[in-house]
């Protein structure tokens, strides 16, 4: 079982090598999709990357170490990262963290034990005129406040299948 | 797609889409670098360095492979103009780097898009894939023999100092985003070690304004050392927050009339590495030889903790720092351990002193920009705002 599970991820980095390269410059688009696609950069992974790559594993997980957006530990279906930093602080941002604890029923840094949600913070989203602002995955919400936490939480809930992307239509 | 906040007419959306590019193309390239040195244009990242300068330098610089890098790492906080910019704008920046391609003979080109924005990311590829289509991009652009290039989008993976150009390079390359000793500069060894120019967004699209419009209509708005116009991104207590275009020169007294920010008590000008204007100097323009700036602009009003403000800030590059060098790695935690103590009122003048000193050092000692420009927030807010920050009953 375990195997099979294994090889379907070797198989999938193999994929992503072909398509990105096997040189050094690859390894962050292929980090990036092993993130989208699976949630989570293991220890494995790491391992096979390197090989790939030919590059020391350590090489890996010291780049995976320095992108706040490459955790190596195993991430909710939806990381949210609310903006703390100014124009968001001065808009309020710290009542929908509030909120967002108390909804979620975990602090900054965790997360469900569904894993469903991780939370977290992030800096500047560039959504400063429109803050408080947060990223879920990779979609952006302006303007939240803690009555609308619990909207964009069931949203996320009922989202069909897996992953919410950017499926912003313009 | 997101509800953007735009005042006024932008002079972005009168270009059409190939215009410069043409204009461009109709002479040698060494034309166009002279029609941007005459338009005075320099970066809208924030450095403000001379673009032709820049792109001078790389054509010099021997190579057979040269790169031509946009920076859309916008980290700044307060900064949002390059989102804008990339939503509405995007064939702009595109054909502002064709046009840099076309100047210093690259064939490649890369956009670093910020992990942010990655909801962008699907249009601008559209746009890339409707520019090829148009020969704006790809082989024997708009009939020129020789002239190929196209255009790739990377991510960023959420980290501010791969903002800075060498970190930009490094994180390309599949490092660790740790900003290199300069020199040796990018336009001598950038990407994979070849000769590069790496450009703000803005400043992509202004060449193209620049080439379609022509220099002298550029050079002929703004002040002598900083020409043209500027996008702001306005935030904070104001009436009006969203992206502006001004002059460049403009008075912090004049913007905030017009983003109905008056009333002010001060103004963050260039964001957290920026520097906190009192409403004493509103009369100061916002140019390279005054108070200089990305785009940002942070309105604060009378309300304001000015102490909140540098603890935010000062949190944001303790966050940020990449922990290579001591100054930066140290001395940030320690500003940030001084605003604590401002805020028990524990803090003594003499202790004040020494904190000032320690910014002092770090502007001087830090490899790169984010450690030099840490400490500014705090500095220019010790120095405006003693009587607010000293002598505070305590929060406990
Ligand atoms: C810590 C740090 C972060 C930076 N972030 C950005 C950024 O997000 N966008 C940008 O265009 N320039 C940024 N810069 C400036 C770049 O290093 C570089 O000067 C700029 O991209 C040059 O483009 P320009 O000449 O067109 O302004 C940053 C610099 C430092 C030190
Ligand atoms: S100043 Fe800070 S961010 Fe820059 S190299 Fe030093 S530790 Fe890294
Ligand atoms: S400060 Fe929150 S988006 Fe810029």
């Amino acid at each position: 079982m375990l195997v099979t599970e294994q090889e379907r991820l070797r198989d999938d980095l193999v994929k992503m090598a072909d398509r990105f390269g096997r040189d050094r410059s690859a390894l962050m688009p292929i980090l990036q999709e092993l993130k989208r696609t699976r949630y989570h950069i293991s220890e494995y992974s790491m391992q096979v990357i390197a090989d790939l790559l030919d590059i020391h594993p350590v090489e890996v997980s010291s780049v995976v170490s320095f992108y706040s957006f490459l955790e190596d530990k195993p991430q909710g279906q939806f990381v949210i990262r609310l903006c703390r930093t100014i124009a968001c602080d001065m808009r309020g941002a710290d009542h929908v963290a509030r909120q967002l604890v108390n909804d979620l029923g975990i602090e900054f840094g965790e997360t469900t034990p569904d894993g469903k949600f991780t939370l977290g913070w992030a800096n500047c989203l560039g959504m400063c005129d429109q803050g408080p602002a947060m990223l879920v995955n990779e979609k952006v919400y302006t303007q939240v406040t803690p009555e609308k936490v619990h909207a964009i939480l069931d949203e996320c809930r009922g989202t069909f299948g897996m992953h919410a992307t950017a499926d912003k239509e313009r | 797609m997101i509800a953007e906040t735009t005042h006024g007419s932008l002079t972005f959306s009168t270009i059409e889409p190939g215009s410069g590019l043409d204009a461009a193309l109709k002479r040698p390239p060494a034309d166009a670098l002279r029609r941007i040195e005459s338009s005075g244009l320099r970066g809208r990242g924030g450095a403000g360095f001379p673009t032709s300068l820049k792109w001078d330098l790389a054509i010099k610089s021997p190579g057979e492979y040269k790169y031509v890098i946009c920076n859309a790492d916008e980290g700044e906080p307060g900064t949002f103009k390059d989102r804008v910019i990339l939503s509405d704008f995007a064939d702009l920046v595109f054909e502002g780097m064709t046009i840099g391609a076309f100047v210093i003979g690259a064939k490649h080109g890369i956009v670093y898009l910020r992990g942010e924005y990655a909801y962008l990311r699907a249009h601008l590829e559209t746009v890339l894939r409707r520019r090829r289509a148009q020969n704006l991009l790809g082989k024997k652009i708009r009939g020129q023999d020789g002239f190929d290039f196209d255009i790739e989008i990377r991510m960023g993976a959420g980290a501010y100092v791969c903002g800075e150009e060498t970190a930009l390079i490094e994180s390309l390359e599949g490092q660790r985003g740790e900003p290199r000793n300069r020199p040796p500069f990018p336009i001598d060894t950038g990407y994979l070690g070849n000769p590069t120019i790496v450009n703000n967004v803005e400043t992509f699209a202004w060449v193209v304004c620049i080439l379609a419009k022509g220099a002298k209509w550029f050079k002929e708005i703004g002040t002598k050392k900083s020409t043209g116009l500027k996008l702001f991104s306005v935030s904070g207590d104001c009436r009006k927050p969203g992206v502006y275009e001004f002059p460049m020169g403009i008075t912090v007294a004049k913007l905030l009339e017009e983003v109905g920010g008056e009333g002010a008590k001060a103004v963050q000008v260039g964001g957290a590495a920026g520097q906190c204007v009192p409403a004493s100097q509103f009369d100061r323009s916002i140019a390279f030889e005054d108070v200089p700036t990305g785009g940002s602009i942070i309105v604060f009003g009378p309300q304001r903790d000015m102490l909140r403000v540098a603890e935010n800030f000062l949190e944001f590059f303790a966050d940020e720092s990449c922990g290579q060098c001591t100054p930066c790695r140290y001395g940030t935690p320690k500003l940030i351990e001084g605003v604590k103590m401002l805020q028990q009122g524990r803090c003594s003048m003499q202790y004040l002193h020494e904190l000032c000193s320690l910014g002092e050092t770090m502007q001087l000692a830090s490899k790169c920009g984010l450690g030099q420009m840490a400490p500014n927030a705090f500095l220019s807010i010790v120095d405006h705002f003693q009587d607010e920050i000293l002598g505070r009953a305590g929060r406990g």
